[in-house]
């Protein structure tokens, strides 16, 4: 019987290092879905914020899609439907072809979309909460539509933005543990692997869930640092 | 200065004709189009009499596991989270630090960690749980998922209750107190009634959440809709498994997303101006 603290050790004897492995992929995953999902999530929501109203369309269209679907569906669907469509498309050419998609980037297009669906939501109430006099003005000192944008809209848009966002991000850290269900090393598949060795499991489980929770506690210090950030910039203002 | 006045731009009128945002709103809307009808062009193509026949009566038993699992953990949770959100309000520090904790955790840790936590979990504590007689009820995937999933919408309930609760103003319990109401009927009479129009939002985002979250079982082999949507696509390889699934999950979060914009609707005619 080994003590529990051989087990958590980091080595051949011990699980801490693969356990550890699986932090980097939760992390990675998560840092390399935030930017897909929120410049996605940016375009739904102008598309939905336009004064055209087939634009306004396709942006509601497509939050309710990925809004509605189970993230574990959602993950699956893209993970083998993309590997079959990708498959057809290679057997045109070679008969023989045999397809296996990135688990990682399945994953990061899963999350992604599902992120920037709810993320939409969150800007297109930061926009709502803009005054039209702020465009009005931006247009009436000679800038561009574009320029208004970025120069006057955005900064305030993201301050609004940011308790929904930083909502979203805790979220997102959480809905990673489900790409250990397409095969990716992530914290929870690797406690997930020792437990079936060592028959700790709720040990090991205990492990990762007491990990997701640090970094959710890590992820809100960040979080209040950027807020106490933007907030000194209003101040300076 | 006037030169300057001359070359602005008017405010943007509503365009006619066809400027580019109207023609990516209609690129977009037609690639949607086609999309679903690639969809439905798909499921025509792929329909196959026998397979539908042998799969669809499992898919609606998967359904009816579903919405069972559901139910049964938003009622418990319900329950559940009462006591919570009181902790939560409560004057005692060391209760308001333990319903903390127990919400800090059922929010910030992943349903499938929790649920694999109770599933796998349980198997260390064999000898304690057979003691009182409990090891066959955590014995069942489905129990073990009913377990995980009570506890974590417990502590989401506890928040959105602690939430409406605390947005009713302080003057109205002053109101009741002056008027000789005690606290149970203060809260039974004022405080909830005007609490749950600001609950009924959050709380069906939650039972939405909890549908979408309950997909996570087919992981450990309950066989809800996701779990026989997962088994059909192992045993056929039919992609159109998946599609169906995913068919049957948005009609069923649409309706209730619906359904409680309804109820919203009525239940706040009183306060339209």
């Amino acid at each position: 019987m080994q003590s529990v603290w051989t087990l958590l050790s980091w080595g051949p004897e011990g699980w801490l290092d693969d356990i550890a492995y699986g932090v980097f992929i939760t992390v990675s995953l998560a840092a390399a879905t935030l930017p897909l999902g929120l410049v996605i999530g940016f375009l739904v929501a102008l598309a939905k914020q336009s004064n055209e109203p087939s634009l306004r369309l396709a942006g509601n269209i497509y939050t309710t899609i990925f809004r509605g679907l189970p993230e574990l569906l959602t993950l699956f669907i893209i993970f083998y439907g993309a590997q079959i469509g990708i498959q057809q498309v290679m057997r045109l050419y070679d008969p023989t072809a045999a397809v296996e998609v990135n688990a990682f980037v399945s994953g990061m297009i899963a999350l992604g979309v599902v992120f920037s669906s709810y993320a939409s939501e969150v800007f297109l109430s930061a926009f709502r909460a803009i005054p039209k006099g702020q465009y009005e003005g931006g247009y009436s000192v000679g800038l561009s539509g574009w320029q208004t944008m970025r120069l006057v809209v955005l900064p305030q848009l993201i301050r609004i933005a940011l308790p929904g966002l930083a909502n979203l991000w805790l979220i997102l850290l959480k809905d990673t543990a489900l790409v250990s269900a397409i095969g990716l090393t992530d914290i929870l598949r690797q406690a997930g692997v020792a437990a079936r060795v060592t028959k700790h499991a709720f040990l090991f489980f205990g492990v990762a869930a007491l990990i997701y929770l640090l970094l959710a506690i890590i992820s809100s210090f960040g979080i209040n640092a950027i807020e106490r950030a933007v907030g000194r910039q209003q101040v300076q203002r | 200065m006037s030169i300057a006045a001359t070359k602005v731009d008017r405010p943007p009128a509503l365009p006619r004709g066809w400027p580019r945002q109207r023609i990516l709103g209609y690129a977009l809307v037609c690639m949607w189009i086609a999309f679903l009808a690639g969809i439905a062009a798909y499921l025509i193509v792929a329909w196959n009499g026998e397979l539908f026949a042998k799969y669809a009566p499992s898919y609606v038993t998967g359904l009816g596991v579903t919405l069972l699992l559901v139910a049964i953990s938003i009622v418990l949770g319900a329950m559940l989270s009462v006591p919570i959100a009181y902790a939560r309000m409560s004057k005692n520090r060391i209760l308001r630090g333990l319903s903390y904790a127990y919400v800090y955790f059922f929010r910030g840790t992943p349903l499938l960690a929790q649920t694999f936590l109770v599933y796998y979990g349980v198997g260390s504590f064999r000898p304690q749980l057979e003691m009182v007689g409990l090891w066959g009820f955590f014995r069942e995937a489905f129990n073990c998922a009913i377990f995980a999933f009570s506890l974590n919408t417990a502590a989401y309930q506890a928040e959105i209750l602690r939430g409406a609760i605390e947005s009713v103003p302080r003057g109205q319990w002053e109101g009741a107190a002056s008027l000789g109401l005690h606290k149970l009927q203060t809260m039974w009479k004022i405080i909830l009634p005007q609490a749950l129009i600001v609950a009924l939002r959050p709380y069906g985002n939650e039972i939405i959440l909890m549908i979408k979250g309950s997909a996570i079982v087919a992981i450990i082999t309950v066989y809800d809709l996701m779990g026989i949507t997962k088994l059909t696509y192992s045993r056929t390889f039919d992609f159109q498994s998946y599609v169906w699934a995913a068919i049957i999950y948005l009609i069923i979060v649409e309706t209730l997303r619906h359904a409680v914009e309804w109820i919203e609707r009525r239940i706040t005619i009183h306060l339209q101006r």
